[in-house]
């Protein structure tokens, strides 16, 4: 290092927190240098679990042949998209059409920058939290940036001047702004329980009593659903849905660019994996033991909790790719009435659930610890069996068929019959066999 | 409800996503850790091929070392997709055989009644099926060709069942 760099490094004591602007520049470019190198890597090595994990519920071996075990089959398909033709529709929209995968990639890539990974590494600068940015409104910015991912999509299908490609672009933006929104109403109660919008906070209120996905069980389910809408994977893959769009909003993208959709639906299934981790279980909290965030930070606690935060993203990832080889898609208006009828209400509900609670035990002088979240989880128990098991009888998760009120159907009936009442007399006499009574209706 | 969509009434009380996507996702998962696959492996593991599979030809050879063919010329009539050439010689001792045979594998339905029609058992085809060429000319198999095949020969009927029951 030269001395005008190392001038900017004061030396101050490993355990306090680092300050200095030369110390803050270097760790952060570092940081960002780990991180996106491991996150590529890492998107890398997903293209070919999704593959291997498929392979292997369908009964399958799944890529074996580059590299011992397949594990080279990425770099072989990244060479293979490299070396392919790029081709651009002549009707296509050229500007939009090439920045349209990396807006796509971007925000994914982008909300990592406030997502703490380890527990603070002492250095003989100082402690260095293990977070790119650790920004006050860290969750906010994670929220505004994963809203920005839709544009990609919209704008690639709209740029690419095709029916199919329009399409999905079209189901995209009706998909991804619906489930936004109880996505954020899902994290409020996450925020009131931890008070502040920062990763790091909401991390640290975990490690001090029980993880949200205990706390807050409901409000996990929704935003998992709705996490899984927003990254257009199964069941919520009507964006691209091969079987009736071809591949929807990338049907007219090929080689490179095509992979940087794959790398951003990859991206943003980490992403949201982490943000999973993060919000409901404790990010890179060790559960039970409380080592790890005490005060004399050590390198092997970093790591400790650098590999935690790992094994837990990767569980979310391996269950996004469980559910994917799983459950079939989702009819349209199921995903349209499951967002707004049925999730949306509940976030609502819960939120106000959870504040009353929260009201309550707070009202009762119960300090925030283990007593306050085993009563937050009994709450949650309750309501976990009134929805999944009493109420769950077709009534409200199941989207699979659209029911009827029988008012509704006597009414149809009625228009129905009416209706032929009213062309008897214009029929023509003789003008073919006669229909069999208009009884047959939409219940068919 | 989306227009036109087949709407039907089913009974609530026994209709549930969750339970059911929970359902789907254990059998998925048991799939998943369960080590017999389906797959063989192909280019180091092959499927057996049963005893009557009718594959590549093959020339059987008399002990020292020449076609059994005695250019009768009884398969070349029999064959119905008229794919074996076959043009007979003779030597001084009176004996037939064949100057030239061939069979054309590309043209061939390989419905084994060469081998079923010949009296001397010389041409069979073969429990054999990787047979692929860069040309057309490359499936027309010589009788060198014929003679050097080593792979096993078809039964024509399974040994154990030879009525066919």
């Amino acid at each position: 290092m030269s001395a005008p760099v190392l001038m900017l490094l004061q030396v101050a004591s490993r355990q306090v927190e680092a300050t200095g602007t030369g110390v803050f520049l270097i760790s952060t470019l570092v940081k960002m240098l780990v991180v996106f190198t491991i996150y590529m890597v890492g998107v890398a090595m997903l293209t070919l679990a999704e593959r291997k994990i498929s392979a292997w519920i369908q009964d399958r071996h799944g890529p074996n042949r580059v590299g011992p075990h397949g594990l080279l089959q990425p770099a072989a398909d990244g060479l293979k998209n490299i070396m392919k033709e790029e081709t651009y529709p002549d009707a296509a929209y050229k500007p939009l059409f090439i920045i349209a995968p990396a807006m796509a990639f971007i925000p994914a890539l982008t909300a990592w920058a406030v997502i703490p990974f380890a527990s603070p590494l002492p250095t003989r600068w100082g402690l260095i939290p293990m977070v790119v940015a650790d920004l006050p409104i860290g969750f906010l910015f994670i929220l505004a940036l994963t809203s920005l991912g839709v544009y990609g999509i919209v704008l690639a299908g709209w740029a690419s001047n095709n029916k199919y490609s329009l399409l999905g672009g079209l189901r995209s933006s009706a998909q991804m702004v619906s489930y936004e929104i109880a996505m954020g109403l899902s994290t409020i109660p996450v925020l009131l329980l931890a008070g502040n919008v920062t990763l790091s906070v909401i991390i640290d209120q975990q490690a001090h009593g029980l993880y949200n996905i205990l706390n807050l069980t409901i409000a996990f389910f929704i935003f998992m659903v709705a996490a899984f809408a927003e990254t257009n994977r199964l069941p919520f893959d009507l964006p691209e849905a091969e079987s009736e769009l071809i591949a929807g909003y990338h049907t007219e993208y090929s080689a490179m660019k095509f992979s940087f959709f794959f790398i951003a639906e990859y991206a943003n299934m980490v992403t949201a994996s982490a943000l999973m981790a993060t919000m409901f279980f404790g990010g890179w909290d060790i559960p039970i033991s409380g080592w790890e965030n005490a005060a004399p930070y050590t390198a092997l606690k970093t790591v400790a909790t650098a590999l935690m935060f790992a094994v837990k993203v990767m569980f979310f990832i391996f269950v996004f790719m469980w559910i994917r080889w799983t459950l079939p898609r989702f009819r349209y208006d199921q995903l349209m009435s499951l967002g707004w009828k049925f999730m949306l209400p509940l976030a609502l509900g819960y939120i106000v659930v959870i504040a009353s609670v929260m009201l309550g035990l707070d009202a009762s002088g119960i300090e925030y610890g283990p007593l306050y979240g085993l009563a937050l989880f009994g709450v949650n128990l309750a309501l976990v069996m009134i929805l999944f098991v009493m109420v769950d009888h077709g009534r409200i998760i199941s989207p699979s068929y659209g029911r009827l009120d029988p008012r509704e159907l006597e009414k149809l009936r009625g228009k129905r019959q009416r209706s032929a009442l009213a062309r008897r007399p214009d029929a023509k006499p003789a003008a073919g066999p006669t229909k069999p009574a208009a009884t047959a209706g939409v219940t068919r | 409800m989306a227009i036109n969509v087949k709407v039907v009434n089913r009974p609530t009380g026994d209709v549930s996503y969750v339970r059911s996507a929970l359902k789907g996702m254990a059998l998925t998962f048991k799939h998943m850790v369960d080590p017999h696959k389906v797959t063989i492996q192909y280019p180091e593991e092959k499927h057996s091929l049963s005893a009557r599979w009718r594959g590549t030809h093959r020339m059987l050879t008399t002990e020292d070392g020449k076609a059994k063919c005695v250019a009768c010329g009884l398969c070349p009539t029999v064959c119905p997709s008229n794919c074996i050439k076959l043009v007979p010689g003779e030597d001084e001792n009176g004996n037939r055989y064949p100057l030239i045979f061939e069979i054309d594998e590309f043209r061939c339905i390989f419905c084994g009644y060469c081998q079923e029609v010949c009296p001397e058992e010389a041409i069979h085809l073969g429990r054999h099926y990787e047979n692929a060429e860069y040309s057309r000319e490359g499936f027309v198999y010589d009788l060198e060709r014929l003679t050097a095949q080593t792979h096993p020969v078809t039964e024509l009927w399974d040994p154990e069942d030879p009525k066919g029951q």
